[in-house]
């Protein structure tokens, strides 16, 4: 693609996303933050994250798409093992997930 | 409870320097090597991560700009991967602040909002006076952007010459981060609708795999939000 056409893509892009961002600002100064909606929205936002989580790491499709599932299962649940077994730290959990991954794809694949 | 000026502006880099501006640092080492072999320049690249500012909407535009598609789609694309920010931005303002906040602040908080900060500033909030809590949440996003463009710089220059496991260590760094945080969010409809995500994205993906995300929050949010407010699933749930 030419330089141009990159530059459109990623300024549609910027522009896109930021519509969602507007349409947020458009509804929270409408909402009542005590409200059923208010929750009810919050939930939706919970699911979508979560669900969005769930899919990098269960169902990915950049790179990660090429380690086994087994492999990637093993590492999130040494990270949870960790971050549990060290008083909930994150970090913890997160460099003993992203070893474990990088040693398993080493020795595995 | 932190509160004064310095205090919080403190806190907020410890906060963001301790783990996230790390996590942001690496995830984007990825999204920059993606870009360079897809023939984006470092200037689009790092404009990318500070406009776009998600991570799924700007793997997408990376991807389905490899694979060819016309600009059309590949916005669509994008702005579908990056829905959430709508219900993120409504769930997270009024939590950081009941005062009204002009607009031109408004589109500020939204335009700074990730899940890695709606996620943590969330968390630390308990611990912030509210008066401070917008100038936590400024100081502790922008590091992240920071670290976010520094990371979509460092890898487009440097990727190429990491080992494969250790790039792909890196990218895994991320949504591992965000799983760990949210299994500590508390309330019950919360971790309804978190479980129920999980549960329903396999589904929704399968069968519709352009808004998986957005039907995901919609039957999966909706679900948890009446789970929620049932006496008998509070229970297990908290």
């Amino acid at each position: 693609m030419t330089t141009e056409t990159l530059w459109i893509i990623v300024l549609g892009c910027s522009a896109a996303t930021f519509a969602w961002r507007l349409l947020g600002v458009a509804v929270v100064r409408k909402i009542n933050p005590e409200g059923a909606i208010f929750r009810w929205i919050t939930c939706v936002s919970y699911a979508m994250v979560a669900g969005l989580v769930f899919r990098m790491l269960m169902m990915p499709e950049s790179e990660l798409a090429s380690v086994s599932l087994a492999i990637r299962f093993g590492a999130v649940a040494i990270a949870f093992a960790a971050y549990f077994l060290f008083s909930r730290r994150l970090v913890a959990g997160v460099v003993a997930g992203g070893l474990s991954l990088s040693a398993l794809v080493h020795w595995f694949s | 409870m932190v509160s004064g000026n310095s205090a919080v502006i403190r806190k907020a880099l410890l906060d963001s320097l301790s783990l996230p501006a790390f996590i942001l640092l690496s995830t984007m080492m990825g999204f920059g090597s993606l870009a360079r072999s897809t023939g984006f320049t470092p200037e689009m690249a790092a404009l990318a991560t500070a406009f776009i500012w998600g991570l799924p909407g700007q793997l997408a535009m990376v991807e389905l700009t490899a694979t060819g598609q016309g600009v059309i789609a590949i916005v669509f694309a994008c702005s579908l991967a990056n829905a959430r920010f709508f219900p993120m931005v409504v769930s997270f303002i009024p939590a950081m602040s009941r005062e009204k906040s002009g607009f031109a602040a408004l589109i500020l908080y939204a335009q700074l909002l990730s899940i890695n900060s709606w996620a943590m500033c969330l968390k630390q909030f308990p611990h912030i006076d509210p008066a401070y809590r917008r100038l936590y949440y400024v100081v502790f996003a922008l590091t992240i952007l920071c670290a976010a463009v520094a990371g979509t710089l460092l890898g487009y220059h440097v990727s190429a010459v990491l080992p494969r496991p250790l790039v792909l260590g890196l990218i895994f760094l991320s949504p591992l981060f965000f799983a760990l945080v949210l299994s500590a969010v508390s309330g019950a409809c919360e971790r309804a609708s978190l479980l129920l995500g999980c549960a329903v994205v396999p589904v929704a993906h399968q069968f519709f795999p352009a808004v998986d995300l957005l039907l995901t929050g919609l039957i999966g949010g909706s679900t948890g939000f009446l789970l929620g407010r049932i006496t008998h699933v509070k229970r297990i749930l908290s």
